[in-house]
């Protein structure tokens, strides 16, 4: 099991491994060039590593890496209810489900409307998330704290309560946003019961829950821009926005692309708020792809189909976010 | 406060000087800086002011048109009314059982792992970090359903159990603790071994006492993170009984026979849900907001 090559290699390419260098645990106090070694202690590493690795490989095997490669099975059978207590009975039927996904109207609305909400809402956090970062870096120092947490605190609420909350902020006869307006005297339109405005509705209280994580993200890469860039700038003439253009920008690259990536993840996984505040209605106007699935898979039990669903979903996510890594990344030079 | 911790602490002392001068405090720049986000401020604590408000509300005036901003008698009626139809210390058992079950898992199984692919140099130890950080990247979506079709072969399908163990170790927790004990120096490792400690002894009470920090943040992102799941625990219980809260509001909420009218019962529901997570993550916000900025830094 255990070589002497083997080993003198690997802890060389474990530093270099992503995060390793940026970590504020790793870093300089880094010892990993100099260990002593000592023999004797191989075979006992090896052991004591496969022994601390065994509970988690054996969690991920039983409850993600089989299940992942079950849905892929499944996606291919008529798999339904009945093979819920028998599962070897689901009959093969090829891609029989992929064709029909294709075909169905429902299920390419709610592909639309997932990226409806994408093509709207990313944006919207991402720039909303840099503002605020921003503005908390500049200029602020005793009420930084207070802002933060004020921005941050939709992120860790439980998203059925708030998804609850905003039903009713948006109530066209006595939510908040219907009161604002007529305070100013102006009727509140229909907000959820409205085919046009259901949606951006809902991207409105995506926005308002994940902006703080981009800009938490943001103000920790803002930190880490050396000021003596920004000295040097300023010394040269440039202006706030010419600072923010020239320097702020480029050097927050890897972190807008970070932000992009896991905010987009998260948007095209959306379920919760149109569960709870519109059940995908009204005429499927909010029906996003994980709600359909979650219908067609637990409600109608059509989970061979569901599980279709559930692979093309991930295939789009996967060829959306090395889109973003390829696109972000080419821009910085 | 909290800035004083974070890694950018010192660089960003050095240039206030320059800043002062540029920018007094009282400078119409920063009023303006200060007035956006007050603005911005507002809007984020809206929706929460608006629940906490409503849910002191009489039916009056809960359905004024237009809305009653200030109630004029406090009622804690609508607490009452939801406490009669909705069995909450049950559910909120429930969630706390769960959560627990979870973290504490978490804490265990993760910096096992965490201190194997940090400070054990074993065969195979670069796959299994492959392993973990393909794992981050994997929507749950993709799990759900062979998930519940195993789960209910299991007979786990309302039970404990079954909530906990599909998050009972995340990747996440691997990553977060790798990255911590990479900075434990190996000579200290290796001194206890010289004195004949055995992996276990150094792993639980030499390292494990050291990386305090990180499992205070892993803690609460996996405590927090195991309160608001909200779709296996929808899918993974039938019985009510074992509903856990988000669940729970979500049933009740969606049911226009309970609660569809009654936004002083739903308001009531989400403030008894959402109060516990705010008064906690305001108490410990330092943790969450360096957990997020370590866990970012891919």
């Amino acid at each position: 099991m255990s070589t002497t090559t083997g080993k003198a290699a690997q802890p060389a390419k474990v530093t270099a491994g992503p995060g390793a260098s940026r970590s504020p645990a790793a870093g300089p106090g880094n010892h990993e060039g100099r260990r002593g070694r000592k023999k004797t202690s191989m075979g006992v590493q090896n052991a004591a590593g496969w022994l601390f690795s065994t509970p988690f490989l054996v969690i991920f095997t039983v409850f993600m890496a089989f299940p992942i490669l079950a849905t892929l099975l499944m996606s291919f059978t008529d798999f339904g209810l009945r093979n819920v207590t028998r599962p070897l009975d689901a009959n093969f039927i090829g891609f029989e489900n992929y064709v029909n996904l294709f075909g169905d109207e429902r299920f390419l609305k709610s592909l639309f409307n997932t990226a409806y909400f994408v093509v709207i809402g990313v944006p919207l956090t991402i720039a909303l998330g840099l503002v605020v970062a921003v503005l908390l870096n500049n200029g602020i120092d005793k009420a930084r704290t207070f802002f933060r947490v004020g921005f941050y605190a939709p992120v860790v609420t439980t998203i059925v309560a708030v998804a609850v909350v905003w039903r009713f902020v948006l109530d066209p006869s006595d939510g908040l946003i219907a009161g604002v307006l007529s305070e100013v005297g102006l009727t509140s339109p229909d907000f959820l019961g409205s085919e046009t405005l259901a949606m951006p509705s809902m991207i409105a209280m995506a926005v308002w829950r994940n902006v703080g994580t981009v800009m938490v993200l943001f103000i920790a890469g803002l930190q880490a821009i050396p000021t003596e860039v920004r000295e040097a700038a300023r010394l040269d003439g440039a202006g706030a926005w010419q600072e923010f253009r020239g320097i702020t920008v480029p050097l927050l690259r890897p972190t807008l692309l970070y932000a992009t990536v896991i905010t987009t993840i998260g948007y095209l996984n959306v379920f919760e708020e149109p569960f709870v505040m519109t059940q995908g209605g009204p005429s499927d106007s909010t029906l996003t792809v994980s709600l359909n699935m979650y219908r067609e898979g637990f409600n109608f039990f059509h989970m061979g189909y569901a599980s279709a669903m559930a692979y093309v979903l991930f295939v789009v996510i996967m060829g959306i976010t090395v889109l973003q890594l390829r696109l972000l990344k080419d821009n910085t030079k | 406060m909290s800035a004083s911790n974070a890694p950018g602490a010192v660089r960003r002392a050095l240039p206030k000087k320059s800043e002062g001068e540029q920018r007094g405090p009282r400078s119409p720049k920063r009023l303006l800086v200060y007035f956006l986000l007050s603005l911005g401020l507002l809007v984020m604590s809206a929706p929460f002011l608006w629940m906490a408000v409503s849910a002191f509300k009489t039916t009056g005036e809960l359905s004024a048109s237009p809305p009653v901003w200030i109630p004029t008698e406090w009622t804690l009626e609508n607490f009452r009314k939801l406490l009669d139809k909705l069995n909450l210390p049950l559910y909120f058992m429930n969630s706390v059982i769960v959560a627990l079950l979870v973290t504490v898992s978490n804490l265990v199984f993760c910096s096992m792992l965490g201190y194997a692919l940090a400070k054990l140099y074993f065969v195979g130890r670069n796959k299994i970090f492959g392993l973990v950080l393909g794992a981050l990247m994997v929507p749950g979506n993709l799990m759900l359903l062979p998930l519940f079709v195993l789960m209910s072969k299991l007979q786990l399908i309302d039970s404990y159990a079954g909530l906990v163990l599909p998050f009972a170790a995340g990747a996440f927790g691997v990553f977060l603790m790798r990255q911590f004990m990479q900075s434990i120096p190996d000579e200290l490792l290796e001194a206890a071994r010289m004195d004949g400690a055995g992996e276990w002894y150094i792993f639980w009470r030499i390292v494990m006492p050291l990386v305090k920090p990180a499992l205070a943040t892993l803690s609460i992102f996996t405590f927090l993170g195991s309160w608001n799941n909200f779709v296996w625990p929808l899918i993974a219980t039938n019985d009510p009984d074992k509903y856990t809260l988000p669940v729970a509001l979500a049933t009740f909420a969606t049911d226009p026979n309970k609660a569809g009218g009654s936004n002083g019962m739903l308001m009531a529901g989400a403030f008894l849900v959402v109060l516990p997570v705010l008064v906690l993550f305001i108490a410990l916000q330092r943790h969450f907001t360096q957990g997020i900025a370590t866990a970012g830094m891919k």
